[in-house]
């Protein structure tokens, strides 16, 4: 065949031939390259712990971007039922831009699951090589002369030699798409991070919940006015209208009632101090 | 004849399906030359496919070198050209 992929394997026999003339001794040449071949099999077998480890942060980046999306709807949602469509339409823009970065991380998440696969696949084969190669290593040392082991180290030596190659080039690729990979991840990690969705405690917003809770504690105010006012007896005309349904003027932030947080009192030194229970 | 494919494995195929597997390869090789993505990757399958169609694999245990070896299904023209490049520099030894 005259084609360039011809010229391919003569470079693979090539590096072999050189690999071979090397060793002068035909069992030093058995023993190094047994020891080589235990040497890439580790390598192989770290490279798909690597895509593993790899792919499952794509699969928690995912669950973690769709969580956000949620939200997003959620918030655009709530916005309109308080009639600040200009909340709703900024939750609603963020939202596509996450769904952007979910597909992207599909096509990611596809692409190493493939790599892990062949690295799986290249793992399994180099290992019934070795083992095969371990077999006639000790078959060839027990040949009647130099010679005809020499034939039999070059038949086996450039074979395995080639799985060798193979398995090089799979395991270089793998480690490439990986450190793509990584380098995209970081930036998602920011991208969740300026969300605040990974707060354990749950205590840091983000901008449109700080601005939905404070429009929903000021209408809770509302509603608590006018309750008392009506219990009070006043006059029904004097009584102010729940928020929601109001034009957008309504909807002022007021200070923030709703939490309920009160700064501790000070004792005076000496006095004994209420139960601790007091402060939160 | 026993052909590998990268990241696949071997094949055993009879001395006679060089003919066609000659012609798939040519197709390649023009791919590459006018730097056609799509063009190559069509080809690269059909190569592959008369490969996997006509030979049998040889079992992992098997230990030997073959006559031809062809990038794997997925490769771009960029893998190709850095797996030709690698090609000529062990073409010429030191």
């Amino acid at each position: 065949m005259s084609g360039i992929f011809s010229r391919m394997s003569m470079i693979f026999r090539a590096k072999t031939d050189q690999a071979l003339d090397k060793m002068e001794d035909p069992r030093q040449t058995l023993d190094y390259s047994y020891q080589r071949q235990l040497e890439l099999l580790q390598k192989v077998r770290r490279g798909v712990a690597d895509v593993a480890t790899s792919r499952k942060r794509v699969e928690l980046q995912g669950t973690q971007l769709s969580t956000q999306a949620d939200k997003l709807t959620q918030q655009a949602q709530k916005a309109l039922e308080m009639g600040r469509e200009d909340l709703a339409r900024e939750a609603l823009s963020r939202r596509s831009g996450l769904q952007q970065q979910m597909t992207d991380l599909q096509a990611q998440h596809a692409q190493l699951q493939g790599e892990e696969e062949k690295l799986t696949r290249a793992s399994q084969r180099l290992q019934a090589k070795v083992d095969a190669f371990r077999t006639k290593k000790e078959t060839i040392k027990a040949s009647y002369s130099a010679a005809e082991a020499q034939t039999r180290i070059n038949e086996a030596f450039s074979g395995i030699s080639e799985e060798m190659g193979d398995v090089g080039l799979a395991i270089t690729r793998a480690e490439d798409k990986t450190q793509q990979m990584q380098a995209r991840a970081g930036a998602i990690d920011e991208l969740l991070a300026s969300g605040a969705l990974d707060d354990p405690t749950g205590t840091a917003k983000d901008d449109i919940t700080l601005e939905l809770e404070q429009l929903s504690s000021s209408s809770d105010v509302e509603n608590e006015l006018s309750r008392m006012k009506a219990s009070l007896g006043a006059g029904p005309a004097q009584s102010t209208p729940a928020i929601t349904g109001s034009p957008a003027g309504a909807a002022q932030p007021a200070p923030d009632a709703g939490t309920g947080y009160q700064a501790p009192r000070v004792y005076p030194e000496g006095q004994p101090q209420p139960n601790a229970g007091d402060l939160r | 004849m026993i052909v590998r494919i990268l990241n696949e494995g071997q094949w055993q195929l009879a001395d006679d399906a060089l003919s066609d597997l000659n012609r798939l390869d040519d197709a390649v090789e023009d791919a590459v030359r006018t730097d056609d993505e799509a063009e190559l990757s069509s080809a690269l399958e059909a190569l592959l496919a008369e490969v996997r169609a006509k030979g049998t694999q040889v079992p992992d245990e098997e230990i030997a070198d073959s006559d031809l070896i062809l990038p794997g299904a997925d490769s771009t023209l960029d893998d190709i050209r850095e797996l030709l490049s690698t090609s000529t520099e062990g073409l010429i030894p030191n």
